[in-house]
């Protein structure tokens, strides 16, 4: 068996010469320490992310893209087409899990300030796939053209709709015209599955480049006698592997108890349901907008807020440079400070939206 | 200086003036809204009445001086101050039966309630001298007077039961009439009520769309069957082309009534077939007769046809539950359900093919559906089963690679 | 056989039949259901001719009833023959040109509006063509 093997294996080299990239697998070493745990997150959000191309490519196969077909589409995998329930449940809640999991990641990076130098290059792109991934979500949850669907996009494209300045014009070029409508569920899937993937690959291979060009980030001041290291190919591998086994046997249970619902059809004349709100991860921005009073000062409070969470975005995608001690491989209390206090922001954000709904 | 400023002022107040004329002095609401309790009340509602919204005003019902602020002068010769109850009918139709006058206002309304008001029981008790009756005010209000068309409205639709209850559900009131109290209560249990106050159906009928608005009075045993007609024809047609049309005719026993109730309809159950102890048929048919029989096959028909109805519904919530998408199957089962609602309609015809016919459309419903019903719990086996497939196997994998890993950390030499 | 082989083979084996478990449904996903089409929008709800003028059919619609009609005219007219009061079937009654719901006396006229009777709302108005042999049926807009 091996040696079939090793006989392809051969047969590519002299033609692809790709020996050079066994050596470095063969040689790549990780790390091991008390915080190493860590480690496994961004392996997780890959390979989500696969899944998430797999199933979103299986689903392109059935699902129709326009407002008179969409829904009936989701109803017909859901029951008809064999396994649909599970592509499309799979789908669905591997997109909420893959969210939860990469702020997991993202704030295990930051609180292990990995981001500092030389990796700052690695934080940032890391910042623009989190934005990706947030649109690919808000893209993708209207595609169902469900009653949820329809007004989570117009609450969230109000939003966007109430920036100054560019406000008005922002909301038209998402929207596709002045209202959810055909235009709108077209423009989302384009984004979805052309636009959104092809710029995520890219991002994320630089972005998985850059960790095995620098290696994995050990936290500052980490005790060299603690640490072990083992080698990437095969251990690592190993270990990342029953990670994501553990977590298909969960996503499997997931979907066949709690398969995700059809909805009632987008009706653009309804009135808007009660507790409307976007999915759960926009959930945070969104109570501290209603909650917001109308005015604080002389700004008007929803302005003030939308400018303060992008002020906030920018801080957080420069933190490689402004976080000075790190960078010099000095302990950086104040930073952990700001994350503890972002993470506790989201978190009661969030926890707020589902537990007191008359806000 | 002193002549410009002064100057300025009249020219304001020649600019002032004339809006303010416009706004027309009232010294009826004035000083009545000064006084209390029942002296303030007709000054404070007012300001909602529909006369008010037109440009009427106290003046315009009780006469008077308006422009008076002297108690005096302002209630002098012209004034008819508060009419007497006797008098209200004849006070409102001034202008409510004056069709030219009527017509300045709202051309559509109708200027015949007096004459309607005359034929009701309440105007022909007025009329013989009984003030307790009740009259345009009683159900309209006085001063804060709506359209019907206004939800807060007494005479709305789904308002109008508790304002007819207000006196016909009083025993204390009722006392001397000799008629019973509870039909408020009777109809509060009622399939209509239940569809005018809880669906908000405005098309359910409240007391007036039996009895008649301003010329109420309880329907004859006659016109009963007319009246149910109005909303349920095709169930009257059926009875009409029915043995029971003349039958009834012969004993003079109301149709509908004579089964449904009047006040308290609920909503028919197979029970009301048949002959078991809530059949309406032992009301006249005894157990020789062919009506008995006739009525037991009915009930044995529509009890069967709704056993598989209802086992059907269980079905396909026990899929659901299970996660198994069963929409399609649903809307199927409801056109079920539309033939179990004709086929009760059907009764009145009381033939039997015809209900066998009707029946055995919606029998083949019920079994596509209990097909795909059976279909979809077996899916839902499927896919527990594959489950417990495939978590078997990755678990397996996990074991292996488990086992992969703790080799992997023997130290190598 | 000593530890490692062993490993290795359970290794493997399991490996494959965890893969086996993950493209069995995918390809059953992927091979296409009897059902080709999601739920149709466009139905033959009779063929030209069948309906004499100033009579009606009732066909099926997706998952409810619709009515078509050919009017005295000989116009062919489709609706929704779902009534918007209490979601009884309506017919068709030749002798007054209008469409009827027997349960509370509803009535419609010939563009679906409600003339008299408890409807609420108009009955929803499809589309008729004629491809050939077939009166087809499709949802407006």
């Amino acid at each position: 068996m091996t040696k079939i093997v090793r006989n392809i294996v051969a047969f590519f080299n002299e033609r692809l010469q790709v020996q050079p990239l066994f050596d470095f697998a063969k040689k790549k070493k990780v790390p091991e320490h008390s915080y190493s745990f860590w480690y496994y997150f961004g392996g997780i959000c890959l390979f989500l992310t696969g899944i998430q191309v797999a199933t979103g490519m299986m689903l392109m196969l059935y699902y129709t893209p326009s407002i008179d077909a969409a829904h009936e589409s989701i109803q017909f995998i859901m029951s008809h087409v064999k396994f649909g329930w599970l592509i499309r449940s799979v789908h669905s809640w591997t997109a909420n899990i893959l969210i939860g999991i990469i702020f997991v990641h993202m704030f295990s990076t930051y609180f292990l300030k990995a981001y500092r130098k030389p990796r700052e290059l690695t934080w940032i792109t890391g910042f623009f796939l989190l934005i990706f991934f947030l649109a690919f979500g808000f893209s993708g949850y209207l595609l169902p053209w469900n009653e949820l669907s329809y007004f989570a996009t117009r609450v969230g494209t109000d939003i966007a709709g109430s920036l100054p300045l560019i406000g008005k014009w922002l909301k038209t070029v998402i929207l596709g015209g002045s209202d959810v409508s055909q235009a709108t569920l077209s423009r989302f899937f384009w984004l979805h599955v052309a636009i959104l993937p092809i710029a995520a690959l890219a991002v994320i291979g630089i972005h998985v480049l850059l960790v095995q060009i620098l290696g994995m980030s050990k936290p500052i001041g980490l005790d060299e006698r603690k640490v072990k290291e083992i080698s990437f190919f095969p251990d690592f591998i190993y270990k990342d592997a029953l990670g994501w086994t553990l977590i298909l046997v969960l996503v499997g249970i997931i979907c066949v108890f709690l398969p995700w619902e059809v909805g009632t059809k987008a009706d653009p004349f309804a009135a808007t349901p009660l507790g409307i709100k976007p999915e759960w991860y926009f959930t945070f921005m969104f109570t501290t907008l209603k909650i917001i009073p109308s005015h604080v000062l002389f700004i008007e409070g929803e302005k003030l807020a939308i400018l303060v969470f992008m002020a906030g975005g920018l801080f957080w995608m420069l933190v490689p440079f402004i976080d000075r001690r790190a960078a010099r491989e000095k302990k950086s209390p104040l930073f952990s400070w700001i994350g503890i206090a972002v993470g506790l922001y989201i978190a009661v954000m969030t926890i707020l939206t589902y537990t007191v709904p008359k806000l | 200086m002193k002549t410009r400023m002064l100057g300025f002022a009249v020219a304001i107040g020649l600019v002032l003036v004339p809006p303010a004329s416009f706004a027309q002095k009232n010294s009826c609401l004035e000083c009545h809204k000064t006084l209390e309790g029942e002296l303030k009340a007709p000054a404070e509602s007012f300001a909602q009445d529909v006369h008010q919204q037109f440009g009427l005003s106290c003046r315009d019902c009780h006469g008077g001086n308006p422009a008076e602020d002297d108690a005096d002068r302002s209630m002098g010769a012209s004034f008819k101050g508060v009419p007497k109850r006797a008098r209200i009918p004849e006070f409102c139709a001034r202008c409510h039966a004056d069709a030219a006058y009527m017509r300045t206002f709202n051309p559509s309304l109708r200027v015949d309630q007096l004459s309607q008001y005359g034929t009701s029981k309440h105007g022909r008790r007025l009329k013989a001298g009984d003030t307790k009756a009740a009259v345009c005010v009683d159900c309209h209000g006085a001063h804060g007077i709506q359209s019907a068309k206004f939800p807060k409205s007494p005479t709305f639709p789904w308002n109008i039961p508790q304002t007819c209850g207000r006196c016909h559900a009083d025993p204390k009131l009722m006392k001397d009439y000799q008629i019973p109290t509870n039909q408020l209560e009777e109809y509060k249990g009622s399939v209509h009520a239940q569809a005018l106050f809880e669906k908000k159906d405005l098309s359910a009928p409240a007391c007036n769309d039996c009895h008649g608005n301003h010329g109420a009075v309880p329907p004859e045993v006659q016109s009963i069957a007319s009246v149910c007609r109005q909303c349920h024809p095709s169930t009257g047609e059926l009875f009409s082309k029915s043995p029971h049309k003349k039958a009834f005719d012969e004993i003079g026993r109301s149709e509908c009534e004579a089964c449904h109730g009047n006040h308290k309809i609920v909503r028919p159950t197979n029970d009301m077939l048949g002959t078991g102890e809530k059949s309406v048929c032992l009301q006249c048919h005894d157990a020789a007769s062919p009506g008995y029989k006739v009525a037991a096959a009915m009930k044995d028909l529509t009890d069967g046809y709704e056993a598989r109805y209802q086992k059907n519904l269980n079905l396909l919530a026990q899929a659901e539950k299970k996660g198994v998408e069963v929409s399609e199957p649903k809307y199927r089962l409801q056109e079920a359900n539309t033939v179990l609602i004709s086929a009760r309609n059907l009764t009145h015809g009381l033939s039997l093919n015809d209900l066998k016919k009707t029946l055995g459309e919606g029998e083949t419903t019920l079994t596509e559906v209990e097909k795909e019903g059976v279909a979809a719990l077996d899916e839902a086996k499927f896919r527990r089963t594959g489950l417990i497939i495939a978590t078997f196997f990755l678990a397996l994998f996990g074991v292996a690679l488990f086992l992969k890993i703790r080799s992997m950390r023997k130290p190598d030499a | 056989m000593n530890r490692r082989r062993f490993i290795n083979l359970f290794f493997g084996g399991s490996f494959l039949a965890t893969v086996g478990a993950f493209l069995f449904p995918v390809i059953r996903y992927l091979l296409p259901p009897k059902q080709a089409e999601a739920a149709q929008k466009k139905v033959a709800a009779a063929k030209v001719g069948e309906l004499a003028p100033n009579s009606a059919k009732i066909f099926k619609f997706g998952s409810a009833p619709g009515i078509l009609i050919n009017s005295s005219d000989g116009k062919l007219l489709a609706f929704s023959a779902v009534c918007t009061h209490l979601t009884c079937t309506v017919t068709y009654q030749a002798d007054t040109s209008t469409m009827y719901c027997p349960c509370h006396n509803g009535r419609f006229d010939l563009a679906g509006n409600v003339i008299s009777g408890p409807p609420p709302a108009p009955l929803e108005v499809y589309q008729v063509d004629v491809a050939g042999e077939d009166i087809i049926v499709s949802k407006k807009g």
